[in-house]
Order: structure tokens, then C-alpha cells, then sequence
């Protein structure tokens, strides 16, 4: 899979917020593949209430020219630990009457020296995400994406692009394919475990789920192209389904898995199977789901608000 | 696939809207209910000058040769306005049966009083004990040659034939020594016996049973023993629009329960402030929005479908991902919206819990989530 962070995250603020000179400074290494961008915004105190975010950017005069001072944590940063650039929301203004009015967005180079990477490992016992400290980091200037102090509005821009593409249709297409043929292989009194009414009734509403969501994600485009609008609060239904299949997949495959699930990252040990032994991993990873990207429950009280009205 | 509706259809769904606003109000919509006939005065010939009974007909029958695409803002709408003529089962399961597999005399004698709105049709399918089975078992055919000419004699029983009571005439699916066949049969025919009552939504309906009916050989649509494509097709098309019914009803249930919690107050503020009752006015908003999407997948896919018969599974297939996901949707929003009206949404008195009675009798009209999850399986 392709990480979303710099074509599909960076690449959209870029093309709506950034400067000609940042376009053409950031966007070739975007799309050759050669800088890898990773995600800073979650805190330890900002998660679904991310506008609460505390690290600190300080414009501060040199002969240089003008630096951000950057001292704070960011954390849940997935795959922060390859990053050769990360877009961060900062806060420049800790006074503003409204939180969101006094964040702005930052690029900044990882090999900055004050930056410190610490892995996290997650319950599936992998290195995905990350925190990462900033102690007194310079950040130059110009690496201000929009203004300073309205940072908010890119970072909504941001999570709409996020939310579309966290649907993740695709990836549970072949989730799907890879489950039913493993249902096919695994036999129950003799019979194929696909066959089987229970098992089979649960495969069918989420194959069908996904169909529907598929297609919902064509009419949200579908809107997008013909009113040339980003993503509204609409996508964030897609999140919450699109979560939901892929968590329902993954739990469906150690389902069918049985005992063959029980061994645990078992990858070219002998005789154990490596694909059904990465099934629980799998399972535990993907909890994740309903929890990143805006948490499901944070989705629904966008939609309540944006949507309904409420 | 085709996502927003096309001016032509948008304009027939804004017309029939605003004839629906004007003639089919909750209290005038109530009225038709109790009223005798279970039809609204000049209700059918409207839905005949918008050209609803015609729409789907070919051409060469008097109709636009349209398909469930072009009916599927209009069927939306009468779900909406819970509209209970026999729509359904005139223009997508007796009209359809007729057209597809009628000769040009049956087309010619029974067709164009569809497209000016003098004629109903309904489809008797189901028999007694035999729930969503679509080959006829119960019901029989047997040739006979008297003094009247060569022609059948009909036997049996069927059940729950909506419409019935109201159509000039019927499409009877019955087994004859070839396998299963359609008849048209004049309800008022000698041997034919209507017991009729009216659903659990208002619409009406009837049992009835077939004594020796004794029908002319004209009366075969099609050939004998070679009708269950044409009925299976039939019943997708009808499902399909089923399934656009629902989302109109669904839309309303979930509109309607919004307004009413942002005008509710307990604890002196609007109960739509309250986080727990937001969450599940957005899930009914899903939902809807996923509902939507299958019933366009369902209503392209019937459209798209030849004679074939890998044709036919891809569209049985979707029809029933449609209506497993549509029954699904309608249970939800329908029991969600009668919960957060609370009492009120008990009553007689308001709308919604005629929306909830006319989803239950919709999630099971065609088969209900289960039958088509079993049959998507099947088909998979």
C-alpha cells in the first residue's frame, strides 16, 4: 500500500495552500517517491480533541532569516521512524480568544537536529507508530504553509482528503477475496467452511456493506467533480463504514483461520502456516481503525454537526 | 453508472411531488386508507397523466421504454407520501409479465388501458404454506378442449396478492405439465374467489381460490412451462423498485425524527443536543446513504440485464445485496425513528408510525433480509 501521507495528504495542502516556490520545492519528491512524509498532529493531550494541541512554534529574527523555535510531542505518528519530513500542527499564537485560531501548519525536515523518534509498539506486537520529541527545533520560515495562525483551516482540508481514502474499499476488496478463499480451504464436518449458513450469512452482509460503501465513495467523488467542492462532512460516514468492514474482515479471517490462527507471527517457522499465523496481528492492528484518522464516535459528532444540523 | 438523476427524471419526480404534497397529505393519505376502494379519487388517473403506468412499457405498447433507473425517483417519492394504489404491482410485476411475455393481441387488449390508467393488473404468485417460493406448486393448469374450443382449466389457491381486489385483471403464475406458466384471468371469471383484506401498511389485498376456472386458450401468456425467467425477472424489477420505495420512506422516518428532536425539549433543552441521540440519528443517516447506493447498483443492474442467464444471477445477485441492505437500513430507521419520537411515535396520529408499519411490510413483501442474504450467497 501506498502511504497516504505525502500524495494524498501533503501533495492536496500543497496544491490548494501552498506558495508557487513550495510547490515546486516539495511536489517532484512527492511524486518520484523519494521523501517520505509522515503525519505530526495527534499529542498526547490532543487526540480526539485535537485543537487542544500545545507544541509550540515561536517566530523568532536571525540573520538568516526568520525560524519557528519548536518545542512540544507529537505521538501515534505512523511509520514516523522513515520520515524524512513531517507536516505538524503547531501552535504560534497560545493567547487566541478560539484554540483553533492560534495553530498553524509546518513542514519540517526530520534530520533537524532536537528532533528524537521513540517507537511504540502496538498490541500486534509491530513498529508502526511513533513519538516524536521537539526540543528547541529551527524551523525556517518559509515552511509555513498559509498563514500563521490558520493553520486549522489547512488541517481540515487535510482530514477530509483522509477521511475519503480511509474508506480503504480497496484494500478490504482484497481482504474479502484472500477470506473467502481461505473459508474455501478450511473444512467444517467435511464441508467447506464458506458453505456453512452461519459463517456464510456474516461473509455476505459484509461483501455487501462493502458494495454499498464502494459506491457511496463513487457518489461523494462522483459530487466532488461536479461541484468541484473538497470532501465535505459527508466522508466521514465513509470512515466509519469503511473501519468497520476492514475491522469485521480481519475478524472474520482469524474466524476462519481456527486454531490455525493461535501462532503468533509465526513467519517461516517450519511447518506453521505464515499467513494464517499473521491473522491475530492482523486482528489486534486493525483496532486501530476506528480509533485513528478521528476517532468513529469524533466522525459521527461531525456529521451530527455538519450534516444534521445538530 | 449513472449517480444524479437526469432532468427528464428530475422533473417526473418534482411533478409528482408536488401532486403528492397537494392530493396525498397524511390526513387525505389517511382517508383513501378507510375509504372503500383503497384508491384515491383521481390518484390512479394522475399517476397516468404523468405517465407512470407507461413509463416502463416499450414503445411499441404505448409506453417510454423506460427502466428501473427512470422509475426509481418516482417510486422514492410515493414511499415517501406512503402512497398504497397498487403501483407496484401494475407496472412492475403485471404490466412487466404482460409486456415480456404477452403476444401482440394480449399486449394490444391489455396495455393500453394501463398506459391511460383505466387498468390495473396484480400478479398472483404466492401460495398458501409456500412463503417466497416464485414457482407455482399450488396453483394448476390443465388443458381442456369442449364445446368452448381448446383453452384451461385452473385450480388452486394463492395468498396475499396485493392489489388484487383492486385490479381488472390478473396475472396468475400456475403449474401446467410443462412446468410454470402465466394466465390472464378476469377476477370476476366464474371459479374465482377473492377474499379479500387489507395489509398491515394499507394497501389492499386478497387471498383467493381458483374452482375449475375455465379460461379461453388466449388466456397463456407466453409458452407453457417457460415462464419462471419472466417471473423471476419480474419480481427483481418490482424488488428493485421496492427497494427505492423504502429509501423514500426511510428518508422521511429519518427527517422527520430530526425535526422532532430539535423541537422536543426535556430537561429544558431540544433532546437533539443530546450526544447519544445524535449518534443514532447519524447512523440512520448512514444508512440511508448506503441504502441509496444499492438501490442504484440494483435498479442499473436490472436495467443492464439481458436474456442470459449469467445476465440474470448478476442481477438477481445485486437485487438481493440491495434488499438485504435496504431491509437491514428499513429496520433501523424505522425502529430508531418510532424510539426517538418516543410516545408520540406510537400513535396513530402521526406519520411515522405509518412509515414504520408500511418498512415491516416492505423488509418481507419480496423476501425478507434473510431469504436474500441466502439467495446472494447462492448466486455468489
Amino acid at each position: 500500500m501506498l502511504p497516504p501521507f505525502g500524495p494524498s495528504m501533503c501533495a492536496s495542502v500543497l496544491l490548494r495552500f501552498g506558495t508557487p516556490e513550495q510547490q515546486r520545492r516539495f511536489l517532484p519528491g512527492i511524486r518520484s517517491g523519494d521523501v517520505f512524509w509522515v503525519q505530526g498532529y495527534s499529542e498526547p493531550g490532543a487526540g480526539s480533541d485535537l485543537a487542544a494541541l500545545k507544541t509550540r512554534a515561536v517566530r523568532e529574527s536571525t540573520p538568516s532569516g526568520d525560524v519557528y523555535r519548536v518545542t512540544g510531542q507529537k505521538i501515534w505518528t505512523t511509520l514516523g521512524h522513515y520520515g524524512d519530513w513531517i507536516f505538524c500542527l503547531v501552535r504560534t499564537d497560545a493567547t487566541a480568544e478560539k484554540r483553533q485560531e492560534g495553530i498553524s501548519f509546518l513542514l519540517i525536515d526530520m534530520a533537524t537536529p532536537g528532533i528524537t523518534v521513540r517507537p511504540l509498539i502496538l498490541m500486534d506486537g509491530g513498529h508502526e507508530v511513533n513519538e516524536i520529541f521537539f526540543d528547541d527545533v529551527r524551523v525556517p520560515a518559509e515552511n509555513l504553509v498559509f498563514e500563521e495562525n490558520k493553520g486549522w483551516t489547512v488541517a481540515k482540508y487535510l482530514l477530509g482528503h483522509e477521511r475519503m481514502g480511509s474508506g480503504s474499499v480497496g484494500a478490504s476488496r482484497r481482504e474479502l477475496a484472500a477470506l473467502k478463499a481461505l473459508a474455501a480451504r478450511e473444512l467444517k464436518n467435511g464441508r467447506p467452511l464458506l458453505q456453512d449458513p452461519r459463517f456464510r450469512d456474516r461473509l455476505s452482509r459484509v461483501e455487501i456493506e462493502l458494495d454499498a460503501l464502494e459506491l457511496t465513495s463513487m457518489r461523494f467523488l462522483d459530487k466532488m467533480r461536479r461541484t468541484g467542492q473538497p470532501p465535505g462532512a459527508d466522508v466521514s460516514m465513509l470512515k466509519i463504514r469503511g473501519t468497520e468492514v476492514q475491522q469485521a474482515i480481519t475478524e472474520l479471517m482469524m474466524q476462519a483461520a481456527g486454531p490455525m490462527a493461535a501462532p503468533f507471527r509465526a513467519v517461516g517457522a517450519g511447518a506453521v502456516d505464515a499467513f494464517t499465523s499473521r491473522l491475530a496481528p492482523r486482528y489486534f492492528n486493525y483496532r486501530k481503525a476506528s480509533i485513528y484518522a478521528g476517532s468513529n464516535e469524533i466522525q459521527r459528532n461531525i456529521i451530527a454537526k455538519m450534516t444534521l444540523g445538530l | 453508472m449513472n449517480f444524479e438523476l437526469s432532468d427528464e427524471q428530475q422533473q417526473l419526480a418534482d411533478s409528482l411531488r408536488k401532486v403528492l404534497a397537494g392530493d396525498y397529505g397524511f390526513e387525505k393519505r389517511q382517508a383513501i386508507v378507510h375509504s372503500a376502494s383503497g384508491l384515491g379519487d383521481g390518484t390512479w388517473a394522475t399517476f397516468a397523466d404523468l405517465g407512470l403506468t407507461a413509463l416502463a412499457l416499450p414503445e411499441a405498447d404505448g409506453g417510454f421504454g423506460g427502466g428501473a433507473m427512470d422509475l426509481m425517483a418516482p417510486m422514492e417519492a410515493c414511499g415517501e407520501a406512503l402512497v398504497v394504489e397498487p403501483l407496484l404491482d401494475t407496472i412492475a410485476l403485471g404490466g412487466r409479465l404482460v409486456a415480456r411475455t404477452g403476444s401482440a393481441a394480449q399486449r394490444a387488449a391489455l396495455l393500453p388501458g394501463l398506459v391511460d390508467g383505466t387498468r390495473r393488473l396484480a400478479f398472483a404468485s404466492y401460495e398458501p404454506g409456500r412463503r417466497y417460493a416464485l414457482d407455482p406448486q399450488a396453483t394448476t393448469a390443465h388443458p381442456v378442449s369442449d364445446g368452448e374450443g381448446d383453452g384451461w382449466l385452473l385450480d388452486g389457491a394463492k395468498c396475499a396478492v396485493i392489489g388484487a381486489p383492486q385490479a381488472h385483471a390478473l396475472v396468475v403464475s400456475a403449474r401446467t405439465e410443462a412446468g410454470a406458466s402465466l394466465f390472464v384471468v378476469d377476477a370476476a371469471a366464474p371459479g374465482v374467489a377473492l377474499n379479500p383484506s387489507r395489509t398491515m401498511d394499507g394497501q389492499r389485498s386478497a387471498d383467493i381460490r381458483f374452482s375449475g376456472v375455465r379460461l379461453g386458450g388466449e388466456a397463456l401468456l407466453g409458452t407453457a412451462g417457460g415462464a419462471q425467467p419472466a417471473i423471476e425477472e419480474a419480481v427483481d424489477f418490482a424488488c428493485a423498485l421496492l427497494c427505492a420505495d423504502m429509501l423514500g420512506a426511510m428518508q422521511y422516518a429519518h427527517e422527520a425524527t430530526l425535526e422532532y428532536t430539535k423541537t422536543r425539549k426535556q430537561f429544558s433543552t431540544p433532546i437533539a443536543s443530546f450526544q447519544v441521540l445524535q449518534h443514532r440519528m447519524v447512523e440512520m443517516l448512514i444508512c440511508c446513504e448506503q441504502a441509496r447506493s444499492m438501490v442504484i447498483l440494483a435498479a442499473a443492474k436490472v436495467d443492464a440485464a439481458g436474456d442470459t442467464e449469467a445476465d440474470a444471477r448478476e442481477r438477481s445477485r445485486a437485487v438481493s445485496a440491495a434488499m438485504v441492505k435496504v431491509a437491514d437500513a428499513a429496520r433501523l430507521v424505522s425502529q430508531e425513528s418510532v424510539q426517538l419520537h418516543g410516545g408520540m411515535g406510537m400513535t396513530e396520529e402521526l406519520k411515522i408510525s405509518h412509515t414504520f408499519r408500511r418498512l415491516t411490510m416492505a423488509c418481507q413483501r419480496f423476501g425478507d433480509a434473510d431469504h436474500h442474504l441466502e439467495r446472494y450467497a447462492a448466486l455468489g
